[in-house]
Formats: structure tokens, C-alpha cells, sequence
């Protein structure tokens, strides 16, 4: 399906933002705006849902825990254990203290790495994933706020050209 | 400006004298001879049917360096009854210097904290500067009461330091070879230093803090800006042997070379944590109108990031000397998880735990009531974490948290929050001329 969407080029981020809080207050939705680098508090300007990565993180390292509890029970207790320092492998309570830093860092591992991979999907960043931004000066100095048009196209350009935009196109666009 | 409440004022001065009511009870209960502490030991063994034999195991202080000398067999009967006398007249004065060191780390603690802050010349903190010099203030009053019960020490009014005995030593090996550096004329005089090093810092910061409000430049600032700077290099050394001479040495045989980071991890998450009540409480009298949540919430983060450096530091002393098994190190250990189990790890829960579940969440360090309860459990545990550190070595297993050191702490609580109050009553509670205070009013995260 395409659709009609209106495209606003500043070249601030200050600008942007408070073009972005008069696009608000005047209720349009904002579809999407591109940066080239992230703009602090945008996301609350935006009114954007709080992210929820912090969750998956706390679910991920809970499953590193365990990775890391399992694993060295089974490689230092029940496989093939040993006396290491006088102290013989027998319970995994017991030697614990030797397992902690492998629990930490696996506790970490997992939440870092399933964290960025849970974050590349959730934004749709795969490999070979073609480029979503409208224009290539959104990856240098312009920023790029993107709203679609619902038949109210000169109010849209009417209230943009208010608001320190430094080009304004329309375009055909994909949507996914 | 801000006056300190008659409430306020009076809840110190009730609690300095019921503290002290009870450290003068704690003293004059202790046995004054040997024949008394055998009584109050037997009388507490039939209480609790304990069996107290198992105290001839431990390997604590001085008299353990005696009887090292007797080829190591179990003391004698008389010997190990002099052994509990000296560790019974050794528990007033052990629970008031343990109490005392606590209060004054804190102290020490946002001193570091502030001086950091002045050397990064943070941006969101100068709001709160004052809150901090004003807390600082009790370095002065805190110091010399532990000078005075140092001095004490060396006087043989107490043992907390077994080092200090002429005749402890003669016998032990171990302590003739660290007498260049363990010997109480030379404690004193690093002591002296120390104590003077950080007071002089603090004087002199404050001074300059209190000029720049009405200053027409930035002059003071920046000196104030070097001398932290400098003055973090002098507190990282001064503050490392500060914890070998004041903790470590009274277990004078064993060490851990990270034990300067560890205590020093202690004080700065308690003195952050202090910062971060003592600004809630003057939000909740309508203060400080300026600093906001975000304020809270980084001290916060600062709580939780500290309480987690700590955690790290004990595990990696922990855990080095435990895999190790080197019987004069894991000594340390043994004594701790025997006899002092439950404040051991209670202490870790306390420590770890607590903070680490309950100030995890992003939206809980904005909530300032919470960050109190938090913070209570913190300060909490960090008092056992000085109790684990010193109580072993003097007093042993005849540990236990009774009136006099439930009366230390309220003394000292009441000194703390009387002495303060009152610095920060001082001063007008927003600094006018800082560069950064606009910077400050408008942080957020």
C-alpha cells in the first residue's frame, strides 16, 4: 500500500524539537523522524511509548544465570569433577564462590547480546535490509520529520512552513 | 537560608544523651577483672546452653600471637580466661570506635564525592554543594573524637590495637618485622596527618565556595576547581592507609592489598547516600526548591553503582583468599563466617541485595521516599560492614549488638545530625555565583 507523506528537512536539532512539540499541539501524528544522531528527548516530544527493553534485559540475564548455573554443574560437579585447591567438587552450593565470576559474565553476555540483537529486530534491522530513510542527507546534517497526509495537505504545509523547516516535499511512499 | 527546627535540634541532643547514657553503661558493665568475666561468660553459656569450648579455636588478636609461641597447642585454662576478660573489657570501646569511624566515614565519603565533583566541575551537581560542605562540616568534630580514642589506644586504655602491646610484640616475629611502620608514635603522626590533610581540604574548599557567591569572577572557583583536583590525589593515598592503620591493623597478621578500595567503596556509597536523605529532608521542609527528581535520581544511580563496586571489591577479597585456602589468610574468613554468620552475610543481603533489587528499576530512584528506605538499609549495612571488619579482632566471639553499641550509635547519630544541621544552617543553601547553577537548575535526564 502506498500512501502520501510529507517530508520536513531542519538542519537543528533544537528546531526540530520545537517544530516537533507545534506538530504535536496541533494533534497531527507524527510518523517517523530521522536523525542523524540521537536527539535527547525527542522520544517524550514524540509521544512515544516508554521502551520496554529494559524488561527483555532483566528476562536475558535471568536466562544467562541459569546458562551459567547449569553449564558449571554439569562441566565442574556431575561430569567430571575435581579437587582443585583442596576443595573437591562435590556440591555446587559448596564451590559457588569459584562459579560466581562465570555467572556474572554470563549473566552480562546474554543481556548485552540478545539485548542489541532484540533491538536490531524490533527496529527492523536485519542484514541485507534496505535502507528505510527518505534521504540520504538524514545520515549527515538534516534531520527529517515524516507525517502522512489525510487530505489536509495545505494545513500541513501551511503549519510546517512555520516552523523553521528548511525544505518540505511530498512524496509516494511504501508503507510497512 | 535555612534554621535548623527545634525538633530537629532536640531529637540530636536526646539522642546524643541517651547515646551516652548508654556508652557510660557499656563501660562501667564491663568486668574489671577476670573472675568477674568468667562469671558473666558462665552466666551467658547457661543462658544460651552453648558449649564454650569452640572459642579455643579462634585465632584473633594478640593472645593467639602468644600462644603461637607455645608451639601452637590449645590454651590453657587461665590463658584463655584472660583471653575473654580482654576481650569483654575490649567491647565498650570497640563498639564506640566502631560507631564513631562509621559517622565519620560518611563524612569522609561526600568529601570525596564533593571533591570529585569539583574536579570534574560537573554540571549537575552544584545545587547541592551545600548539602555536602554542610555534611563534611563533621569532619572536624568526628576526627578528633577518633584522634582521642586513638590516642587512648596507645595510652593501653583499651586493646583495640594488639600491635600497640611492647609485649605482644617481643614475642611475635611477625610483628618485630612491621614495627618501622606499626608503631604507635608513627600511627599517631599519620593519623595527625590524615586528619589534618582532609580538614584543611575541606576548610579551605568551603571558604572558597562561600567567597565565589559574592565574587565578581570565576577566580575562586577555579582555584577551587585545583585544589580538588589535587587534593583527590592526597585523599586516594591518605585514605588507603587511613584503612590498613585504622581497620586492618587490628588483625595485624593478615592484609589484603585491596582493602584501602574496599573500605573506601563503603564510605562513598554511605556518604552518597546520606547526600541523597539529607537533601530529601530539606525538599520535605519546602527547601531547595530547585533540585529536582533527576537530582534524586542520580544520586540514586550513584547508590546502586556503588553498592554493586562494593559488592565487587568484597567478592574479589573474598574470593581470592578463599580458592587460595593460605592458612594465615583465610583465618580472616574462618573467624567471620564461625562466629559472626549471620551479620557476615546478613551484610551482603544488606548491601547487595537490597539495593540492587530495590533501586534496579528507573521510575523507584525518582521516588524519594523510596530512595529513604533504601538508603536506610544501606547506611545499615554499612555499619555491619565496619562491625565485620573490626569486631573479630577484638572482641571475638563474645560479639553481640546490645546497649552499648546500639547507644554508640545513637550518640553518634545525634552528634552527626546536630553538628550538620547546624553547618548547613550556616550558609544560604543555593550557591548564587557558581557558573554551573543554571546548568544545575535545568538538569534532567
Amino acid at each position: 500500500m502506498a500512501s502520501k507523506v510529507i517530508q520536513a528537512f531542519y538542519n537543528d536539532d533544537d528546531v526540530l524539537m520545537l517544530a516537533v512539540k507545534k506538530v504535536k499541539a496541533a494533534k497531527h501524528h507524527i510518523e517517523e523522524v530521522y536523525c542523524p544522531f540521537p536527539v535527547h528527548g525527542l522520544d517524550k516530544a514524540m509521544g512515544l511509548e516508554p521502551t520496554r527493553i529494559a524488561i527483555t534485559a532483566f528476562i536475558y540475564g535471568c536466562i544467562g544465570l541459569s546458562v551459567a548455573t547449569v553449564m558449571m554443574n554439569f562441566i565442574m560437579i556431575e561430569d567430571w569433577p575435581q579437587d582443585i585447591g583442596g576443595k573437591p567438587s562435590f556440591s555446587y552450593l559448596e564451590n559457588m564462590p569459584a562459579f560466581v565470576p562465570i555467572m556474572f559474565e554470563l549473566t552480562v553476555f546474554f543481556a548485552a547480546h540478545l539485548m542489541v540483537i532484540t533491538f536490531y529486530m524490533r527496529s527492523r534491522l536485519w542484514p541485507f535490509k534496505k535502507a528505510e530513510n527518505p534521504d540520504t542527507r538524514t545520515t549527515d546534517d538534516h534531520f527529517v520529520m515524516e507525517i502522512e497526509v489525510h487530505d489536509n495537505e495545505p494545513e500541513l504545509l501551511n503549519l510546517l512552513s512555520n516552523t523553521g523547516a528548511v525544505e518540505i516535499n511530498i512524496s509516494e511512499k511504501d508503507l510497512h | 537560608m535555612y534554621t535548623v527546627s527545634n525538633r530537629l535540634r532536640m531529637g540530636a541532643i536526646i539522642l546524643m544523651i541517651v547515646g551516652l547514657v548508654g556508652i557510660t553503661y557499656g563501660f562501667l558493665s564491663a568486668p574489671s577483672s577476670i573472675e568477674e568475666a568468667k562469671a558473666m561468660v558462665a552466666s551467658h553459656d547457661e543462658g544460651h546452653g552453648e558449649d564454650h569450648g569452640k572459642s579455643d579455636l579462634h585465632t584473633t588478636d594478640g593472645h593467639s600471637a602468644n600462644t603461637d609461641k607455645k608451639e601452637g597447642h590449645a590454651m590453657s585454662s587461665s590463658d584463655h580466661d584472660a583471653h575473654v576478660y580482654h576481650q569483654l573489657s575490649n567491647k565498650p570501646w570497640s563498639a564506640l570506635y566502631v560507631a564513631a569511624f562509621f559517622f565519620f566515614m560518611i563524612a569522609l565519603g561526600v568529601l570525596a564525592f564533593y571533591a570529585i565533583q569539583r574536579a570534574a566541575q560537573a554540571g549537575w551537581s552544584p545545587l547541592l554543594f551545600r548539602v555536602m560542605e554542610g555534611i563534611t562540616a563533621y569532619l572536624v568534630p568526628g576526627g578528633i573524637i577518633i584522634f582521642v580514642i586513638l590516642v587512648l589506644s596507645v595510652l593501653h586504655m583499651n586493646h583495640l590495637f594488639v600491635w600497640m602491646d611492647p609485649e605482644v610484640v617481643a614475642h611475635d616475629a611477625l610483628l618485630q618485622g612491621k614495627k618501622g611502620f606499626l608503631n604507635p608514635t608513627f600511627f599517631l603522626i599519620r593519623a595527625a596527618i590524615f586528619l589534618g590533610g582532609w580538614i584543611a581540604y575541606r576548610e579551605y574548599s568551603r571558604k572558597l565556595s562561600l567567597a565565589q557567591d559574592n565574587a565578581d569572577d570565576n577566580s575562586n572557583f577555579k582555584l577551587n576547581f585545583r585544589i580538588s583536583a589535587g587534593f583527590l590525589v592526597f585523599y586516594l593515598i591518605s585514605e588507603s592507609m587511613m584503612s590498613w592503620d585504622w581497620i586492618m591493623s587490628v588483625d595485624p597478621h593478615w592484609f589484603s592489598t585491596l582493602f584501602g578500595w574496599y573500605i573506601f567503596a563503603s564510605m562513598f556509597v554511605s556518604g552518597i547516600t546520606v547526600i541523597a536523605m539529607v537533601t530529601i529532608y530539606l525538599k520535605s521542609k519546602g527547601l531547595l526548591s530547585d533540585v529536582n527528581d533527576s537530582h534524586i535520581h542520580d544520586l540514586a544511580k550513584f547508590m546502586f553503582g556503588i553498592s554493586v563496586f562494593w559488592t565487587y571489591l568484597w567478592f574479589s577479597q573474598f574470593m581470592l583468599i578463599w580458592y587460595a585456602n593460605i592458612p594465615e589468610e583465610v583465618t580472616y574468613y574462618v573467624t567471620r563466617i564461625q562466629d559472626y554468620n549471620l551479620p557476615f552475610f546478613g551484610m551482603i543481603v544488606m548491601n547487595f541485595l537490597f539495593p540492587v533489587l530495590l533501586l534496579m528499576n528507573s521510575d523507584y530512584k525518582r521516588l524519594n521516599w523510596f530512595v529513604v528506605m533504601a538508603g536506610v538499609v544501606i547506611l545499615a549495612g554499612h555499619y555491619m560492614d565496619i562491625y565485620n571488619a573490626i569486631m573479630p579482632a577484638t572482641v571475638g566471639d563474645q560479639w553481640s549488638i546490645g546497649i552499648p553499641e546500639i547507644s554508640a550509635v545513637l550518640f553518634f547519630a545525634g552528634l552527626f545530625i546536630f553538628w550538620v544541621f547546624r553547618a548547613i544552617a550556616a550558609a544560604p543553601l543555593q550557591p548564587k555565583r557558581n557558573p554551573f547553577i543554571e546548568e544545575s537548575k535545568h538538569f534532567h535526564y
